[in-house]
């Protein structure tokens, strides 16, 4: 037989080894995400002790009555604290399973929701209304900068499609530089939106660098349904995503319709970048450097792949809001995108001179 | 199997194959030889159905190809490119595994028949020791024969080759020829665009000459593969000799200063022209 290090007899017992590791990995992540929600909630200007955090935890998911429980306690822990957490925790994930799919798509591991010009688009919807002054209109129940900031993502996504569409196809080298001259193009767009309109800046400087300074639960559940529903779609079509990344000719050969697979992969990350800007600003690394780290981990099969960034990007994210929100002394908080980009520029460049041939840049 | 009448095609405004035709038979190992830029690539492209073509039509098993899907292409054949360019380190298994993605269901995941099928193709191109190791760390032509495994996977009626094994050192491609020799005796159909003339003629059956996007040459190989074809075609000196044990035409290039002076006088093929006893219709 063939030389080399092993026969097939071997293999059931080598995947088995893999889906095990993965298995460990997955219980590690899920474990860590569950500890890290209860350990972020200690954090926090007002001093809570543990008991009195867990408590006001299970009082506010109803799980609990103690009517000895400071009711400050449960409000700063349960309204303030907690919905916060999960809504970074979720942004995190939306993030690292966006970058995911845009790197895989575009073969390309520099892509994320940043350079493909999805966030700045979200970002700048949300800047165009504010200008507008309808920060405080309602629409349907809803703010109206979410929303604005939703279709701001989708218009920059159809804008960098069609410049990157030559012939009818799809060109993949185009697509990126095409989001890169989308986002410049917006973000000098909102600095002039910045300049012209000297009221708004400081709430427009939240959606460029990005924050969770006073988010609560009804941000969470505006969220919630764009990113289940760009999850759904990643989800149906992850297959196709380790197909596309042997590139177009390969996938259409293996009987991938990689037009429209693509198409609906890109409108599935999109949405949940825009349901993450809408709700936390332009938060950057996250998307980038997530999916390296479990790709060099797992491998860069898809279905693992999407799962295991999502949850680690959940964890990051936390964390950096809890630096965020603790790192300055006088009680002041730091935009969370500021934080990310300190920890992540550095973790970037030592992946790659870890890693710089394995990557494919 | 796969018949092809007055095809047209190309990229953007540029023409690449003129009123092309062809009828392979179920079965037929048949070499697509020519010189660069003759429009080989251009023609696999075009029967797998990644190339739109213009005018013309091109029907496998009776089905036009511009009316089927995808997923209807692929479970009929699989291509083999030239190479690939591989960004991410997927276990090169996965990489075979994906050959059975025309046949899963959307949600379902990949059966103990696939994962069978997948490694029974390992084992055939001797790349059953890399299937856990990321295909990004294999050597390029291993990565060939990982690729050649899992057009193989796909367990297709048609298999088509784009200069499959060019990567691949005389041993390897003599050993892959030979397995592509059974399966086409066990009736699959293959169609190899081929740089390489010796190998062509010790495997294919039938040779297909293309030249500026036509067929300037079609038929059984001894009967096609000579020295006056090939000079011509080519536009340099071939010689052909027998080869010592299976009796197969094999070409040989002649250097300059031995060259002829009268072979000056193979000049380029005319458009449409017919050479030798091959016929280009079907």
């Amino acid at each position: 037989m063939s030389p080399g290090e092993y026969t097939r007899d071997e293999i059931p017992r080598l995947e088995a080894r893999a889906s095990r590791r993965f298995g460990y990995l997955l219980a590690l992540l899920l474990f860590g995400s569950i500890m890290s929600i209860l350990a972020a909630s200690l954090f926090g200007r007002l001093e809570i002790p543990a008991l009195g955090v867990g408590k006001s935890i299970l009082t506010g998911l109803g799980l609990m009555a103690d009517p000895d429980l400071d009711p400050t306690w449960k409000v700063v822990v349960f309204n303030i604290r907690l919905s916060r957490i999960c809504l970074s925790l979720l942004v995190g994930m939306a993030l690292a399973v966006a970058g995911t799919v845009f790197q895989g798509i575009l073969r390309n591991p520099l892509a994320d929701p940043f350079t493909i010009g999805v966030s700045t688009g979200a970002a700048f919807g949300a800047s165009l209304a504010l200008f507008f002054g309808l920060g405080s209109r309602e629409f349907f129940g809803f703010g109206f900068i979410p929303l604005a900031s939703l279709g701001g993502a989708m218009a920059a996504l159809f804008a960098v499609i069609s410049l990157g569409r030559i012939n009818g196809q799809l060109r993949r080298a185009t697509m990126i530089l095409a989001g890169i001259v989308v986002a410049t193009f917006l973000s000098a767009l909102i600095s002039l939106i910045k300049s012209l309109d000297e009221e708004s800046v400081a709430s427009i400087v939240f959606w460029v660098m990005g924050s969770f300074q006073g988010r609560g639960w009804n941000h969470f559940a505006f969220a919630l349904p764009y990113m289940a529903a760009g999850l759904f779609t990643i989800w149906v079509y992850s297959r196709e995503l380790d197909m596309l990344s042997m590139g177009d000719t390969q996938a259409k050969q293996m009987g991938v319709h990689t037009e429209r697979v693509r198409l609906r992969l890109m409108i599935g990350a999109s949405l949940l970048t825009a349901g993450a800007v809408s709700v936390s600003g332009v938060i950057g690394f996250i998307g980038l450097v997530m999916p390296h780290l479990i790709r060099m981990t797992v491998g860069a099969e898809h279905r693992r792949l999407l799962v295991l960034s999502g949850l680690l990007g959940g964890i990051a994210l936390l964390w950096s809001d809890v630096l965020a929100r603790i790192l300055l002394p006088g009680g002041e908080e730091l935009p969370v995108g500021v934080v990310t980009a300190l920890m992540g520029g550095p973790f970037f460049c030592f992946l790659l001179k870890r890693r710089g041939g394995g990557m494919g840049l | 199997m796969i018949e092809i009448k007055s095809l047209f095609c190309g990229y953007g405004k540029r023409e690449v194959l003129k009123d092309l035709n062809l009828h392979l038979r179920r079965g037929e190992f048949t070499g697509i030889l020519g010189p660069n830029g003759s429009g080989k690539s251009t023609l696999l492209f075009a029967i797998a159905g990644v190339l739109p073509y213009r005018s013309g039509s091109i029907r496998i098993k009776g089905e036009e190809i511009a009316g089927t899907t995808f997923r209807f292409r692929a479970r009929q054949m699989a291509s083999v490119p030239q190479k690939s360019e591989l960004s991410f380190p997927f276990k090169c298994l996965s990489v075979v595994l994906m050959g059975r993605y025309p046949f899963l269901s959307r949600f379902g995941g990949y059966s103990r028949q696939d994962m069978r099928r997948a490694l029974d193709a390992m084992e055939q191109t001797e790349t059953i020791h890399l299937a856990h190791r990321m295909i990004t760390e294999v050597s390029g032509g291993e990565t060939q024969r990982v690729i050649i495994a899992r057009a193989l996977a796909q367990e297709t009626e048609i298999i088509l080759l784009d200069e499959a094994t060019s990567s691949l050192d005389v041993a390897k491609k003599i050993q892959i020829f030979d397995l592509l020799r059974s399966k086409s005796d066990r009736g699959t159909t293959l169609l190899c665009a081929m740089h390489d003339l010796n190998l062509a003629a010790l495997y294919c059956r039938r040779l297909v000459f293309l030249k500026d996007g036509r067929i300037v040459l079609n038929g059984l190989t001894e009967e096609t593969f000579n020295d006056e074809n090939l000079s011509r075609i080519y536009e340099t000196d071939i010689k052909v000799s027998q080869h010592p044990i299976t009796g197969s035409p094999q070409a040989h290039f002649v250097p300059g200063p031995h060259r002829q002076p009268e072979s000056s006088v193979y000049g380029p093929v005319g458009r449409g022209q017919v050479l030798g006893p091959g016929r280009t219709d079907c």
